[in-house]
């Protein structure tokens, strides 16, 4: 057996090319037989879900951090701050995500304004992140494509593990801040920001970073970290529920094939979870139609469930397959989790792959 | 050059509020149809990743594409909604006899 060449995961590396080269890039995608009657009417936009979602989301933000106030300097205040701190830098990743895609509410500045706020508490530049967003969805798990691979093989368990407060993610957050404060992009970023979208960035940046130093002000001159318990902090401290959720969606999967069925997971999650993850644990179903909102994506799953893998009946589920995915990754980083089709299901590019492998 | 009315089916093909492909010349457009059964026809690929804008969602005069969720306004062709940034170019279109005619220059 040849040596195991790490790949690059960059999008400006020779993986890029290859992909490219492959015809991985900007490829044609499977999509699962379905009539568009049936989809047109799962695509229908509707505020009243999200608006209702907001309010419940806003009042829980209020309500355990206005506890947390009032328990301050105790150890009373500490379960109100994990809550706050889960509201915000948790539960925000699922609506940046939403609001990102316009479908969550369907008044335009509805979902802009849920977007902005989301993104400032998940530590994600609003611009940058459409673009990759955007990136992530023509090119799903594509080596070389994709700059939303969370890990890449062999894993990177250092950053996994610095990410559970988002550590790593926040260093790199403050250096791309003061970069994109002085007007300019790192290469990787230029690769899909186009140049239109550029001076968004620059002045969000510059108001982030005016923000941040308020917090640090209203800290130091109140004596007290306080301030930043509500601001800044939170997206740290709270940050361990999204990703955990969020290595649910493609983490020990196939790379590089383009079927959704392959390199997604769906997962059967309890109410709480579906209101905090707004339902993006229909994952498989999201990129297959990610015209579809949140609050319709388990008729879709109802709907294409026969054409699809089985869903995992729960994360703790999708942690048993991960972790030992992962754990083998660390000797064996070609190895991954295959899913496995139903027998009756459309073929497509999954078929190939399943007979390629 | 000249200009051509070019047959592209019955009307009621489409649905209210909805879009449907049409393929002429080796060309790809898109057919539109109003709640209030105005027609529209634009380029029928995306302009930011030439995606099928047939498999997107009508919402009013609003085409949205299915990938990435870049809007359009199909009457006028502009692009209102990233990561759509460049218009899209729009047709004359006319319904006779019940089906629906688009205007292209050859």
């Amino acid at each position: 057996m040849s040596a195991f060449v790490a790949r690059d995961y960059s999008l400006t590396g020779p993986e890029a090319e290859r992909a490219v080269a492959a015809g991985l890039a900007s490829a044609k995608w499977y999509s699962p037989p379905t009539s568009r009657s049936e989809l047109k009417k799962l695509m229908q936009r509707s505020d009243q879900p999200a608006i209702r979602d907001t309010l419940i989301w806003f009042a829980a933000l209020i309500v355990s951090g206005g506890l947390g106030f009032y328990l301050w300097g105790g150890w009373a205040a500490v379960p109100f701050f994990i809550v706050y701190g889960v509201l915000y830098g948790s539960a925000s990743d699922s609506r940046w995500h939403e609001c990102g895609h316009r479908t969550a509410f369907r008044t335009p500045w509805m979902n802009d304004a849920v977007y902005q706020i989301a993104c400032f508490m998940i530590l994600r530049e609003p611009e940058i992140w459409r673009w990759s967003h955007t990136r992530h969805h023509t090119d799903t798990i594509i080596v070389g494509r994709d700059p939303e691979i969370i890990s890449p093989r062999p894993p990177d368990v250092l950053t996994l593990v610095l990410n559970v407060f988002a550590l790593k993610t926040a260093v790199v957050f403050a250096q791309k801040l003061i970069v994109h404060a002085t007007g300019r992009l790192t290469e990787e970023e230029a690769a899909f920001v186009p140049t239109s979208e550029r001076a968004k960035v620059y002045r969000t940046a510059r108001i982030y970073l005016a923000i941040y130093a308020a917090v640090i002000v209203a800290c130091v001159w109140s004596g007290s970290i306080l301030p930043a318990m509500y601001v800044g902090l939170p997206s740290l401290y709270g940050s361990w529920l999204q990703l955990y959720f969020g290595c649910t969606q493609h983490l020990g999967l196939a790379e590089d094939v383009l079927d959704h069925r392959l390199n997604s997971r769906t997962i059967y999650m309890n109410p709480i979870f579906r209101f905090l993850y707004w339902n993006m644990n229909y994952h498989v179903e999201h990129h297959l139609f990610p015209l579809i909102p949140y609050h319709a994506l388990p008729k879709l799953h109802a709907a294409i469930k026969a054409d699809c893998p089985p869903p995992y009946p729960s994360t703790i589920a999708a942690y048993l397959e991960i972790i030992p995915t992962l754990a083998r990754q660390l000797k064996d980083p070609t190895y991954y989790a295959r899913r496995e089709l139903p027998p009756n299901a459309s073929p497509g590019p999954a078929r190939a792959a399943m007979a390629a492998a | 050059m000249s200009e051509n009315w070019i047959d592209a089916g019955p009307a009621d093909r489409i649905g209210a509020e909805d879009v449907a492909p049409f393929e002429h010349g080796g060309r790809q457009f898109a057919l539109y149809r109003t709640a209030d059964d105005r027609y529209f026809a634009t380029d029928g690929l995306c302009t930011h990743e030439q995606v099928e804008l047939a498999d997107g969602f009508v919402d009013g005069t609003i085409i949205e594409c299915p990938m990435h969720n870049g809007r359009f306004d199909f009457t006028t062709g502009e692009a209102k909604g990233a990561p759509a940034c460049v218009n899209l170019a729009t047709y004359p279109v006319k319904v006779e006899g019940g089906r629906i005619y688009l205007k292209v220059e050859d």
